[in-house]
């Protein structure tokens, strides 16, 4: 599994082990003030960040 | 006492969630609760500065908001910094512990916050600062500033703090040596007969850490997995059909995807009363990426979408209960052969 959350702490505070930064906690994986394409491109992004964690060792695995 | 004190935009005046964007700003004198703390703290006190910033901008910019904070504080040549209280506003809670500390270390004066017991910002802060629980309800803000106070006139007449129920402090975890009249066998004795007898006991450690938990192996072959979407942002189809709470969820709901290409915002609502839901509403994309996800099937980054998300709400959430919720979606995802999950926090 793979957290994607724009509160990192708090996801590392209770032990989440593969975490991707959001955007923002209105829209974790987007931002209104981007225009549609560019918005999209963003949340592309940020979720192969999130396949990428899927794919990694972490300490301990 | 000089006080500096921190607000939320909610308890500042500004608005509710709509306004959680909203970067700090600061007034002179006190504003809403800070009238009743200084009531409390009596006439030799009084709030100087008010810091409002909305919970967002905080959570999102905590550099600018400590620099404005720091700044201010030694503006006013304060002598001490109370943020909140914040109850069970997370957000809130973890912005007030981070300020206290930095207020503490960077300037050296006392610092005093208060917050509910589940409160994120108390397992991040309480070894650093002394908490007050403020219990889960606005009701108790009178008692709590009462109790912060007593604290703060202690701290700043540079005494000891004592243990933590004396003090109404939330315990820090510190263990300190002390003389006791009873032996260490005498005292389990008395205790483990007053639970045979079922009476009330006090328990000298209790532990309060999270446990940890191991990481699963990493995906060998990412592009043959089935991959599940869950949120703890609580989208649900219109009507919420499984009436999952918006608050302390104690049900977990999952929705078909299987024939969409993204996700459109009149098939939506959010059950979630923690944060400004529109953007979620007007493209919920942006919480459970339907779009992206299935872009990267169709280029063969990923094997498989699932053909549901699950969702549920976050707020407010026991953590026994999100624990439960927890299991209970990873053994359902398990039983239907997915390899791995994306989820998205609101």
């Amino acid at each position: 599994m793979c957290q994607v959350t724009s509160v990192v702490p708090i996801a590392k505070m209770v032990g989440s082990n593969r975490i991707v930064q959001g955007t923002g906690i209105v829209h974790v994986l987007g931002d209104a003030n981007l225009p549609p394409e560019e918005e999209k491109e963003l949340r592309r992004k940020t979720v192969l960040q999130a396949i990428e964690a899927l794919k990694a060792e972490t300490p301990g695995s | 006492m000089q006080v500096v004190h921190y607000l939320n935009q909610f308890f500042g005046g500004l608005g509710g969630e709509d306004v959680a964007d909203a970067p700090p700003e600061v007034r002179d004198g006190a504003v809403g609760p800070g009238r009743l703390l200084e009531r409390v703290m009596g006439q030799d006190s009084q709030v100087v500065k008010t810091v409002i910033c909305g919970d967002n901008y905080a959570a999102e910019n905590p550099e600018i908001l400590k620099a404005f904070v720091l700044k201010e504080v030694a503006a006013c040549k304060a002598d001490l910094f109370v943020a909140g209280p914040c109850f069970e506003a997370g957000r809130y809670g973890a912005a007030a512990g981070a300020l206290c500390v930095d207020v503490g270390t960077e300037i050296g004066i006392p610092a005093v916050t208060g917050m509910a017991l589940e409160n994120p910002g108390v397992d991040l802060y309480r070894q650093k600062l002394y908490i007050v629980d403020s219990g889960e309800s606005v009701s108790d803000m009178a008692a709590t500033l009462t109790k912060m106070t007593a604290i703060a006139v202690k701290l700043a007449a540079g005494q000891e703090l004592g243990a933590p129920a004396e003090n109404n402090y939330i315990p820090r975890g510190i263990l300190r040596d002390g003389f006791v009249d009873k032996s260490a066998a005498e005292r389990m004795v008395e205790m483990l007969y007053a639970k045979t007898q079922g009476q009330a006991f006090q328990s000298e450690l209790t532990v309060t850490t999270f446990p940890s938990v191991p990481a699963p192996p990493p995906v060998i072959d990412i592009s043959n997995a089935r991959i599940a979407i869950v949120t703890d942002g609580g989208l649900v189809p219109q009507g919420n059909p499984d009436n999952i709470a918006h608050t302390a969820a104690t049900t977990w709901g999952s929705y078909d995807i299987s024939k969409a290409a993204d996700l459109h915002g009149e098939d939506y609502e959010v059950s979630h009363r923690g944060y400004d839901t529109r953007y979620v509403c007007q493209d919920p994309d942006r919480l459970v990426p339907v779009d992206v996800m299935r872009e990267l099937e169709g280029e063969g980054v990923i094997g498989k979408v699932h053909e549901e998300f699950i969702s549920t709400s976050g707020l407010a959430n026991p953590l026994a209960n999100s624990r439960r919720l927890g299991q209970e979606i990873a053994q359902k995802l398990k039983d239907s052969g997915v390899d791995a999950v994306v989820l998205t926090s609101a």
